[in-house]
């Protein structure tokens, strides 16, 4: 297979959409010192409801539409289990993981390997028609230029608007943002359920652009995972989380490019060997964060601590 | 102008607060003091809304107010200043004085904290995070966002706790300023000179019950009786302590961790001395400790703990900041307990128990063997703690070890420590209070800017020498 450049990165950054779009929407949830631990389950079981529904009504917008709603009512139990009747957020969205898996596997038998829509690939006017550039970021289908858009638009939310202040503030203190006068369970309500229609958005992306159709497996199997580590080692800040996204979508493409270079080593290996090694370079990046004394600018860039309140239940007086 | 009637307040079996009234006049400096536990704190968290009252009721303006939450307090021009900050320890210190604000303009909130810190002569570095600054810095960021804020009603507590006396100066004028434009403040307090100097009026509260009320000028003897039922008696120095063989030895430690870090410390630690470390908040009293106990390990020089007997010495640190640092919270006073004596295999609760109901009877401490320590006074913080440090504990490093204790306590405190220091063993003790280290320590060493500029025994000192080190003079 003979591939060109430009088409191995719009690869990537086409297969990595998904990713980045569960990714971020767990980096505003934890932001807020709240864990959701469902991403996974939460993911496939929104990708089956986007897939049955799309093909149902025929729209893929109505699909991603009650995508992103599964993925809030997913939050919606966590939230109310754990933020307000405060069990352990790690306990709730273990069992919801594995809920919503064998409830998408369930409920979606019916759909597997039926036909359904598929987003097509909407062209931007003039500049898609630039070299490299426009194959990489101007041809693709809308989920994709939305994960494109996410990326500034969250990093600017957190770190520019008063709102997106107040976030940081709860997760890490909820007590001080309380003694101001700010409710941290309702900041923590909503950033749980914005991340969970995040996480839902990505559920539809793979069964409806990245990996179409529903099936057991659907192929999405595991990004959760993925997406959840990838919030830590990128240390909580979306840009980091984002660019780790990436780096999987390109030891995935990068497998499947060498899987044709080396026919005599089993395909297995080519698909499993992102997996390790992701958590090698992110290892490798994450390394010698602890050492104050000299820590070089590009590790610096790359630490980032947890929120302090990360995954406590905040006990309201 | 505000008026508390009848409130009481039980956090489960513990009565907290019992039928206090208070009112609280605008253009004035009402005092509440109390010993330990006394129910302060929790009264003034009620009036911000930060907890619920139990029952009673709140007039502001002979208006029945609801206050059951800090939103409505702040609607109300009710600010408080937490004797812990209630910040954000990550963020910049300018994100601090702006989350939450009505304004959030970077630029004109930036103006606003820059004109009020020339008003006061606060020097703070707007994109520091606030986690480097000293508590007394920290405070002086919430006090401005209080007073951007525009506060009718201005709750302190404690707020020259670990402060320096060039800032506590500043602070009060700065009081006094905000009084005569008629703003009402309630300072909770336990040092009486600062009571006499700033209140109009006072407040004293004894277990949770009122416990009567004075106007200026004060009657010191009565407030004393009220405070305690039983007076303090004036503790004269107890006789220094004959010393042995070296315990910890200090050569050319330096260090960049901290704002000032440590620049070549040499120092010996006998058996048998008593330390006082004295100096401005933050000049490496802290960083010191940590370095005796182990926490910090120096970037330069070596710390030597010779090892007398083929026994190693056992050290206990109290950090300052007891709940973060010292206890755990979320766990219960007997859990404590259970971890210090912990059994190698199984719980015994027998024993556990036990252990917890004498260290609750011998220390004093207001709470129930399952009252988690977030639920504990700071003073019964400082207890706990200090019923937590082994028998065999031969260096005892203390930071701040009376902060937030009244007298009586402070002075339990020191008998505990020095009955219970084996004659082979040290203690190290960091402190605001010129007086405790005048009066408790056998040595004082003065830190300024991260350097030793004095090391005397303090009876061959004075005051008038300590204080000029700690401005850098020698």
């Amino acid at each position: 297979m003979d591939i060109s450049p430009g088409i191995f990165l719009a690869g990537i950054v086409a297969s990595a959409a998904p990713l980045v779009l569960a990714a971020l929407g767990e980096t505003l949830t934890e932001k807020a010192g709240v864990i959701n631990l469902s991403l996974d389950g939460a993911i496939l079981l929104s990708a089956m409801t986007g897939f049955v529904v799309a093909a149902r009504t025929g729209s893929p917008a109505v699909g991603f539409i009650s995508a992103a709603g599964t993925g809030m009512l997913v939050a919606l139990i966590l939230v109310v289990v754990s933020i307000y009747l405060g069990q352990s957020q790690v306990a709730v969205g273990f069992a919801l993981t594995f809920l919503c898996r064998d409830l998408a596997y369930f409920l979606g038998a019916p759909f597997a390997r039926t036909a359904g829509p598929q987003l097509s690939i909407v062209p931007v006017p003039i500049l898609s028609d630039l070299p490299v550039i426009g194959p990489l970021f101007f041809q693709h289908s809308l989920i994709v230029y939305t994960s494109f858009a996410a990326i500034p638009l969250l990093w600017f939310f957190m770190y520019r608007t008063p709102q997106g202040l107040i976030l940081r503030c709860v997760g890490e203190n909820p007590e001080g943002c309380w003694a101001r006068g700010i409710r941290p369970r309702k900041i923590q309500t909503m950033y749980t359920l914005l991340g969970g229609a995040l996480i839902g958005l990505s559920g539809a992306a793979f069964s409806l652009a990245i990996k179409p159709g529903w099936g057991r497996p659907q192929g999405c199997e595991g990004m959760g995972w993925i997406a959840l580590a990838l919030v830590i080692f990128g240390g909580w800040h979306p840009l980091r989380v984002a660019f780790g996204a990436y780096l999987f979508g390109f030891l995935q493409m990068g497998g499947i490019l060498l899987q044709d270079v080396f026919p005599a080593i089993p395909a297995p290996i080519f698909q499993v060997a992102p997996f390790p090694l992701m958590i090698f370079t992110l290892v490798l990046v994450h390394l010698g964060r602890n050492n104050t004394g000299r820590k070089r600018l590009l590790l610096r860039l790359l630490s980032g601590d947890p929120p302090d309140a990360l995954g406590k239940n905040y006990r309201q007086a | 102008m505000i008026q508390l009637v009848n409130i009481y307040k039980t956090f489960g079996k513990v009565k907290a607060l019992q039928g206090v009234n208070l009112h609280v006049r605008p253009g004035s400096i009402h005092g509440i003091i109390g010993e330990n536990g006394a129910g302060k704190s929790t009264l003034m968290k009620i009036l911000t809304g930060f907890i619920a009252r139990t029952s009673g009721s709140i007039l502001l303006d002979e208006q029945d107010v609801d206050l059951k939450t800090p939103e409505s307090a702040r609607k109300l021009g009710i600010g408080m200043l937490y004797q812990e900050p209630l910040d954000f320890p990550k963020l910049s210190v300018l994100d601090n004085f702006m989350a939450a604000a009505a304004d959030t303009n970077p630029q004109r909130q930036a103006e606003i904290i820059n004109h009020l810190s020339n008003k006061f002569g606060f020097t703070l570095d707007l994109s520091a995070r606030q986690g480097k600054l000293t508590v007394g810095e920290r405070q002086q960021v919430e006090l401005m966002r209080l007073i951007r804020d525009q506060c009718r009603i201005l709750i302190l507590d404690e707020p020259t706790t670990g402060i320096s006396g060039e800032q506590q100066k500043l602070l009060f004028s700065t009081l006094g300023r905000l009084r005569d434009e008629g703003k009402a403040i309630i300072l909770v307090s336990h040092k009486l000179a600062e009571i006499h100097s700033l209140c109009d009026r006072v407040t004293i509260l004894r277990h949770g019950k009122p416990a009567g009320e004075q106007e200026k000028p004060f009657d010191e003897e009565k407030l004393l009786q009220a405070m305690f039922a039983t007076l303090p008696t004036k503790s004269s120095r107890p006789p220094g302590r004959t010393t042995g063989k070296p315990i910890l030895t200090m050569e050319e430690v330096s260090t960049t961790v901290g704002r000032v870090g440590l620049d070549r410390i040499n120092t010996t630690i006998y058996e048998g001395e008593i330390i006082g470390l004295a100096g401005l908040d933050g000049s490496g009293q802290s960083i010191f400790l940590q370095m005796a106990y182990g926490l910090l390990s120096p970037e330069q020089g070596r710390i030597n703990l010779p090892v007398a007997d083929n026994e190693d010495v056992m050290r206990v640190f109290l950090p300052a900041d007891r709940l973060r640092k010292g206890l755990i919270a979320g766990l219960t006073v007997r859990e404590h307990q259970l971890l210090a004596g912990a059994a190698p295999f199984f719980i015994h609760t027998g024993s556990g128990r036990l252990r917890t109901e004498q260290a609750i009877a011998t220390f004093s401490i207001v709470g129930t063997p399952d009252t988690t320590t977030e639920d504990l006074s700071g003073g019964n913080q400082q207890r706990l703690l200090l019923s937590l440090i082994p028998p065999g504990a031969r260096l005892i490093l203390l930071e701040h070890p009376t902060r937030g204790l009244d007298l009586q306590s402070g002075q339990w405190t020191w008998q505990y420590l020095r009955s219970h220091l084996p004659d082979n063993g040290a203690i190290i003790f960091a402190s605001p209070e010129l007086e405790d280290i005048m009066e408790q320590a056998d040595r004082v060493l003065v830190f300024y800017n991260g350097a030793i500029i004095l090391d005397r025994p303090t009876d061959k000192t004075g005051y008038r020498e300590v204080s000029r080190a700690i401005t850098g003079r020698v």
